[in-house]
Formats: structure tokens, C-alpha cells, sequence
């Protein structure tokens, strides 16, 4: 349980980050909270040579309001999510998701970016901003590009970010004042990876009726489909099919407890 | 491959060559010679190795010394004064929240955390909250019994 030899370095903004990262003589990753990495690192299941510690950027630890978006930081931390010194769009559901994530230790260090450019299936965030409908700003050597989160998460630990980009934002956008959030997780234990994930974002007035399905050992399944909030036999239908085309499709105990999942964060949203 | 890190350890300066793969629970136990913080699983889940990084709980074994240049580090030796701790050493003790005592120092620094964050705490909030710290001998009952006292007795005082 010990890292194999690396090198780190912490440069003062990003630009400077931006230059270490884009070094091709060394594989090098981006650093925040290492509460993924770390364990990875430890497990000797990643060994790169170079990590750059962009936990403490300027750039990277604010959370401001942008128009009708939330920004945030890539390095802003769980812990400050779930305690919510921030002008919230989301009727708390940001602070409810990150509450749920491991343990207050693990979240006073683990950040919103990182775990996005980690991308275990199983994340809170993987799932949740997906289905808040959530973007992604990335600074590379080329400059800033934004990439919808229904289209950044790509497979297990694989995302869009390309060699030299790093997660600068998340930019979450505002929810109407009528809009319901609805999030349930399967786990054995409290804090532990889910198995199974449910998000939804019932939003009338914007015309969002949004609900996902995540850790399928996959991207996550988006389902656009407003029915399926109505109607429990089209939203079971419409899961199973999603199903039986994912991951797990083949393993009949992993597609009902993730068609279970699902039908408990609809059951949050109507009344 | 070392750095040179400048960081406090329990009201302590210190400067020290660290090598960056080197995690904190392993600079302190091995460099500092603060052997309070305990290793269990190393790769965050059993939460033995829990002290506190500016204040705030935080894994010391997912967490390099190379990342706390300029932070102020707590260890359980650090706590020997802390109000809430010794509250919660009383009440481990009466409640018999210990056995072996391997988890005993993750366990206290959480359950500090609890106390001062989430004063009005029931049993089941507790056990959520202390969820990430595993305890072998499963003394769960005596340790969840120990923050109730603390938190009930804060109560009290404060009434």
C-alpha cells in the first residue's frame, strides 16, 4: 500500500499548471484531493511520473453565480458543497448529493472535479450533475472548451478530457423555484460506492424531465422520456430496455436493483 | 526526489525532506516519530489514520506530506488539551468504547468532529456520521454510546 516513486509540483496558477501538464516527455496527472487518486496511486494501480497539485489554483476554488448558472470550481471541495456558503441554484440538492458522498474526511478533501475526471461510474457527481443537466469547462493548451456532462463521462474511468486538459468549472445550471430533485443510491453500506443510482430533475417550467441512471459500468443512461415520471409500467419499460443494451446487461439482480433505484428517485418527485 | 516541506504539527514548526510518494501518516509515524495515528487499510476506507488537516478530519494515509506544505497538522498527541477531546476520552472510557484501541485514534478524531458539527446528533445521525470509521472488535454500541454522553452532556451544561 505504498505509491510507487513520483515527482509532484505545485504551481502557483494554471497557466503554470497548464504547462506541466502538457509535457509529453512524462505521464503526468492533474491533482487535487487525492481521495481517488490516492488509493489508486497506493494500489499501484496508476504510476505516473509527475503529479501536479492544482488543489489550491485560484483559478479552480471558487464558486460564483454566472447568469443562470452555478459555477464551480474544480477544486472546490465536497465538504463545501454539502455545508452551502455559496448563492445555491439547486433548492439543495448540490448540498444533499455531497453530503452523501463517503465520509465527512474523505469529503473535506475530495473534490468536484476530480471526481469527474476520475470517473468511476459508481460517483455521486458522475450521476447527479448529468442529470442536473450540467456542463463541464476544460483549460487546455488550447484553451477553454465546455462539454455537457451527457457527453464528458464516456466509459469507466474514460471521459472526453484530452492529454494536456485539466477540469477548470462545472457549471450547474439554475433550477425554477417549482423544480423537484429526486436521488437514491443503493448501497450496503453508508458511504460506500453505489451499486445503484437514481437522478432525476422533474422542471416543468423549463421543460426538463430528466431522469438517469447511473453506475451501470458505464456512461450513465439518460432517459429524456416525461412519462416515464407518470407512468410506473412505461418508466419500468423504458429502464429495462436502457438496461438490456448497458454494462450490465446479462446480469438480471444488477438490472432490477438499478430499475429499483431509479423508481425510488421518481418517487421523490411526486408528491 | 524529496521536497522540502514547512508545516505545523501540533502547534510545532516544522521543515522536513519528504519524498512526495510518502503519505502524512507515514512522515508523522515514521519522520516525526507520532505514532498516535494509526495505519490500517491505506487506502482510505477504515479510517484508523483520521487527524485533522487545518482543523478539518481528513485520511492521512490518501494524503501526501508533500500536499501539506504550509497546513497546520493535529494529531491525536496534538488533542491532549482539546476540551472536546478530553470530554470524549472520559466518555470512551466510561462507555467502554475501546477494546484493542487500534481504531481508538480515527475514532476520537471523528467523533470530535461530530460533536462540534452536528451537536443535536441522534443515534442513527452518529452512526452515519462515523460511518467511515471501522472498528474490528465491532464496539460500535460503546463508541455511538460515548459521543451520546458527550452530546447529551453538552446539552445539559448548556441548558
Amino acid at each position: 500500500m505504498k505509491a510507487a516513486l513520483f515527482d509532484y509540483e505545485r504551481p502557483d496558477g494554471l497557466d503554470g499548471a497548464l504547462a506541466l501538464l502538457s509535457r509529453d516527455d512524462l505521464s503526468v496527472r492533474p491533482v487535487a484531493g487525492s481521495q481517488s487518486l490516492g488509493p489508486m496511486l497506493n494500489l499501484r494501480l496508476v504510476q505516473p511520473d509527475l503529479l501536479v497539485d492544482v488543489s489550491r489554483l485560484p483559478e479552480l476554488t471558487g464558486i460564483r453565480r454566472d447568469g443562470d448558472h452555478l459555477v464551480i470550481g474544480a477544486s472546490v471541495t465536497h465538504a463545501r458543497l454539502e455545508d452551502g456558503d455559496y448563492p445555491d441554484v439547486t433548492g439543495g440538492a448540490l448540498a444533499r448529493v455531497a453530503a452523501g458522498i463517503a465520509y465527512r474526511p474523505v469529503r473535506n478533501r475530495g473534490t468536484i472535479g476530480g471526481s469527474l475526471a476520475h470517473a468511476d461510474p459508481a460517483a455521486d457527481w458522475v450521476s447527479a450533475l448529468t442529470a442536473m443537466g450540467a456542463s463541464v469547462v476544460l483549460a487546455g493548451p488550447a484553451g477553454r472548451r465546455t462539454v455537457p456532462m451527457d457527453g464528458f463521462i464516456l466509459g469507466v474511468f474514460e471521459t472526453a478530457l484530452q492529454p494536456g486538459e485539466v477540469i477548470a468549472e462545472v457549471r450547474v445550471p439554475a433550477f425554477s423555484p417549482a423544480a423537484r430533485w429526486g436521488y437514491y443510491k443503493v448501497c450496503r453500506k453508508t458511504g460506500e460506492f453505489s451499486h445503484a443510482t437514481g437522478a432525476v430533475l422533474l422542471d416543468p417550467p423549463r421543460g426538463v424531465a430528466r431522469a438517469v441512471i447511473g453506475a451501470v459500468s458505464g456512461p450513465p443512461l439518460v432517459i429524456d422520456d416525461p412519462a416515464v415520471f407518470t407512468d410506473p409500467a412505461r418508466r419500468d419499460a423504458v429502464a429495462a430496455d436502457r438496461l438490456a443494451t448497458s454494462s450490465i446487461a446479462g446480469d438480471p439482480a444488477a438490472i432490477r436493483t438499478h430499475m429499483v433505484a431509479l423508481a425510488r428517485a421518481i418517487a421523490q418527485v411526486n408528491p | 526526489m524529496t521536497k522540502t516541506i514547512t508545516l505545523t504539527i501540533n502547534g510545532r514548526r516544522v521543515t522536513a525532506q519528504v519524498s512526495p510518494r510518502t503519505h502524512l501518516a507515514d512522515f508523522l509515524r515514521e519522520q516525526q516519530l507520532l505514532t498516535g495515528t494509526h495505519l490500517g487499510c491505506e487506502h482510505g476506507v477504515c479510517g484508523a489514520c483520521t487527524l485533522l488537516i487545518d482543523g478539518q478530519p481528513a485520511r492521512s494515509c490518501i494524503t501526501y506530506a508533500v500536499a501539506c506544505d504550509g497546513r497546520a497538522v493535529t494529531t491525536v498527541e496534538g488533542l491532549d488539551a482539546d476540551p472536546t477531546a478530553a470530554e470524549l476520552r472520559d466518555a470512551f472510557s466510561a462507555e467502554h468504547g475501546l477494546q484493542c484501541g487500534f481504531c481508538t485514534p480515527g475514532m476520537l478524531v471523528a467523533a470530535r468532529d461530530v460533536v462540534l458539527r452536528k451537536p443535536d446528533a441522534d443515534d442513527r445521525q452518529i452512526r452515519v456520521e462515523m460511518s467511515g470509521n471501522l472498528c474490528r472488535c465491532t464496539g460500535y454500541v460503546g463508541i455511538v454510546n460515548a459521543i451520546r454522553r458527550v452530546l447529551d452532556a453538552r446539552k445539559t451544561n448548556a441548558g
